[in-house]
């Protein structure tokens, strides 16, 4: 079987400690793989192992050092001395709405997330986001009712829940950010009528005849018509047309 | 004066014939306050001003002279923290400079210190949190939520 | 001076007719001035435990923001953010071991050095534009229009940062610059109930009906306001409190800074008459201060 988990190169180890128990681990892995390495198998807090997917929150220290560090397991590297427990889930109040009912003002987020209001910005969420989300920031626009403030500023959160477990308020505020969003993705944002148009062509038929006729073409019919479909040239300017107007309004 | 602190808290010299427990109690919202009980002299004016006394069980001043008796428990329960409005015209009335709403506050943090909410957020209904002005929330659960 | 005006959570929601006329009339008063660009939430309330650190870090770190944005003053016009801005300012200032407590928190910020002044809008009108200077700039003057004026207590109490200390009556000397008869009533320094209208309604109201029976009893046309809170208390739900009973008429409650954008013959959308009560918007059609159409 392929060890995929130890490189070829020759590395050392060092120790870290997993909830209290040392391990050495090979010094080039992530936390993740260094778990695993240790024996640990992921049953749970573990997803995409690409950094995006929020699952594998870790929180650790350093030796004679009191901060307290943040990082995803399958993204940080480990470092000597590591003291860390994994957050894979932090209780959160998430609130019960009909996305099709709710109103997209500020009332109705603070309707259902009154612990909005308990927040004294400290700015223990900021500091212990992974993805470096202005958390204090996206609450205090939503404070003061700015919708697209804090939809924009809590872009990048992975819902790792993090913030949650420092918040003095206890707030649950990945899930107030994400109905930020999607009042403001949903229903404030300027809708792409661009793409209302392609969507009503599509339904309305335009394309049934190009979609029949390819159902019915082979396999190698079908690599010959995409290898040989017309390209924008890279270096086009805005006077460029292409050649068959099919399918375009 | 820079770099003094603002006050210089004196010890608050609690009478000896108060009972250990009661003692702590009190001597727990001396230091959280900063202020002296012993240094009201009952005059009543706080009172006489405070906009929310009508609503307490009994009045600030009574609260106090429970308090010099160290029968913290007491004020407690007769909710002067709770119905306090922050209003602080106690304080610029009193002849002797207390700083009352400070002793109160103190009081209604010995109950939220020990994570016990004095008003509950999921009682507050939706229109009016829906209808509120932020300030109202904010103010609202910073004095009487844990 | 360099002005960052602090603007608050309330002012850019319901409070936004506290807000934009107050904002104009300082350019046209010639103030100049810049929002903060970056802030949060002062906390509305000052926190009075003697231990208690983590309460002052909100209004700490606006005052950090200020510094960062090369401001030397700050101007706030919701009274209890001035009140608690103020007071975090006073104590940060008088106490260096609590400073480098919460700078020492605060460790992904500059520290903050004490430098900043905050200040509220009417001082600002008072001391540095002046009620002459603000007279010659009415070109609606109120017509003697009774007003009642309501300080509350967050712009007078404690006294370290009273906006009135020597009790001249800012409010008083403002309606009269801008032509108005400032009426006299018992509860003009009162409180208006604050937050209890949302942790015990019923007492919150029987504070609030005090208020609106003292400016009836004094014969006021209208109970003039400077904070979102008693906005909430004495407008928003006067009529639940006329409702409870007793002797109590409807008096409408308008905004000092709408008045003042009336005064200075702002646009009509600059102080939002649309978030005033209907007794208010009647009040200023029926004296010929707004055109009907405009509300």
């Amino acid at each position: 079987m392929e060890t995929a988990v130890v490189p070829e190169v020759a590395t050392k180890t060092v120790p870290i400690f997993v909830m209290g128990k040392k391990y050495e681990v090979p010094d080039t892995l992530t936390i993740m793989k260094a778990l695993e390495y240790a024996g640990y198998q992921y049953i749970r807090g573990c997803g995409c192992r690409g950094g995006i997917c929020g699952a594998c929150a870790t929180v650790y220290r350093k030796a004679g050092d009191y901060k307290i560090y943040t990082g995803l397991a399958c993204q940080t590297v480990v470092e000597p001395e590591m003291y860390l427990a994994q957050i894979p889930f932090y209780p959160a109040n998430r609130a019960s709405y009909d996305f099709e009912e709710i109103e997209a003002t500020p009332e109705s987020i603070f309707k259902l997330y009154p612990e909005l209001f308990r927040c004294v910005a400290c700015n223990a969420c900021s500091k212990v986001c992974p993805m470096d989300v202005e958390v204090l920031d996206y609450v205090s626009a939503l404070k003061r009712g700015d919708i697209k403030a804090a939809a924009e500023i809590s872009f990048d959160c992975i819902q790792c829940g993090l913030c949650t477990s420092r918040c003095m308020g206890e707030m649950a505020q990945y899930h107030i950010a994400q109905l930020a969003r999607r009042l403001y993705g949903g229903k404030l944002a300027p809708k792409a009528e661009h793409l209302q148009k392609m969507c009503d062509d599509i339904e309305a038929g335009a394309f049934d005849e190009e979609l029949a006729k390819l159902k019915t073409l082979g396999v190698d019919d079908m690599k010959k018509i995409y290898t040989e479909r017309e390209m924008e040239p890279a270096m086009s300017d805005e006077s460029w047309k292409p050649a068959s107007s099919a399918g375009l309004a | 004066m820079e770099g003094e602190p603002a006050t210089t808290p004196t010890p608050v010299e609690i009478p000896g014939n108060i009972d250990p427990v009661r003692r702590a109690a009190l001597a727990k919202v001396a230091e959280l306050s900063g202020e002296n009980v012993y240094e009201c002299m009952q005059c009543g004016t706080c009172s006489a001003v405070c906009p929310m006394v009508d609503s307490m069980n009994f009045t600030t001043r009574q609260g106090i002279h429970y308090l010099q008796f160290g029968m913290v428990e007491k004020v407690i329960d007769a909710r002067i923290g709770e119905y306090c409005a922050s209003c602080h015209t106690c304080q610029v009335r009193c002849p002797r400079g207390i700083e009352v709403p400070k002793i109160f506050e103190a009081v209604r943090l010995l109950s939220l210190r020990m994570n016990e909410d004095l008003i509950t957020l999921s009682e507050i209904p939706k229109e009016t949190l829906e209808g509120a002005p932020q300030i109202a929330m904010v103010s609202a659960f910073r004095k009487l939520t844990a | 001076m360099r002005i960052a005006y602090y603007p608050g959570c309330t002012m850019k929601t319901r409070a936004a007719s506290l807000e934009l006329a107050a904002v104009e009339a300082l350019n046209v008063l010639g103030v100049e001035f810049t929002e903060l660009e970056r802030w949060n939430c002062c906390g509305a309330v000052f926190s009075l435990a003697e231990d208690d650190l983590i309460h002052h870090v909100a209004p700490v770190r606006n005052l950090v923001r200020a510094q960062q944005e090369g401001c030397d003053t700050v101007v706030t016009i919701c009274s209890q953010c001035y009140n608690t801005l103020a007071r975090a300012n006073l104590l940060v200032r008088g106490d260096q071991e609590k400073l480098e407590t919460i700078n020492r928190f605060m460790d992904e910020e500059p520290d903050y050095e004490g430098g900043i002044e905050v200040i509220h809008y009417l001082t600002l009108l008072r001391d540095h534009v002046g009620w002459d200077a603000l007279k010659a700039k009415v070109v609606r003057p109120l017509d003697g229009l009774k007003v009642a004026p309501f300080y509350g207590c967050t712009l007078l109490r404690p006294d370290e940062v009273s906006i009135d200390p020597l009790h001249e009556g800012v409010l008083e000397q403002f309606l009269l610059a801008l032509g108005a008869e400032p009426v006299a009533h018992s509860a003009a320094t009162e409180c208006c109930g604050s937050y209890q209208m949302l942790a015990h309604p019923e007492e919150g109201m029987q504070r609030a009906a005090k208020v609106i029976g003292s400016a009836n009893h004094a014969g006021a046309e209208a109970l003039v306001l400077s904070c979102p809170l008693c906005e909430y208390n004495l407008g928003t739900r006067q009529s639940d409190v006329v409702a409870m009973g007793g002797e109590l008429k409807p008096v409408p409650t308008l905004y000092f800074t709408q008045l003042l954008g009336i005064a200075l013959g702002l646009e009509p959308d600059l102080y939002r008459l649309d978030l005033a009560g209907p007794e208010a918007r009647d009040l200023l059609v029926e004296k010929n201060f707004v055109a009907a159409a405009t509300v």
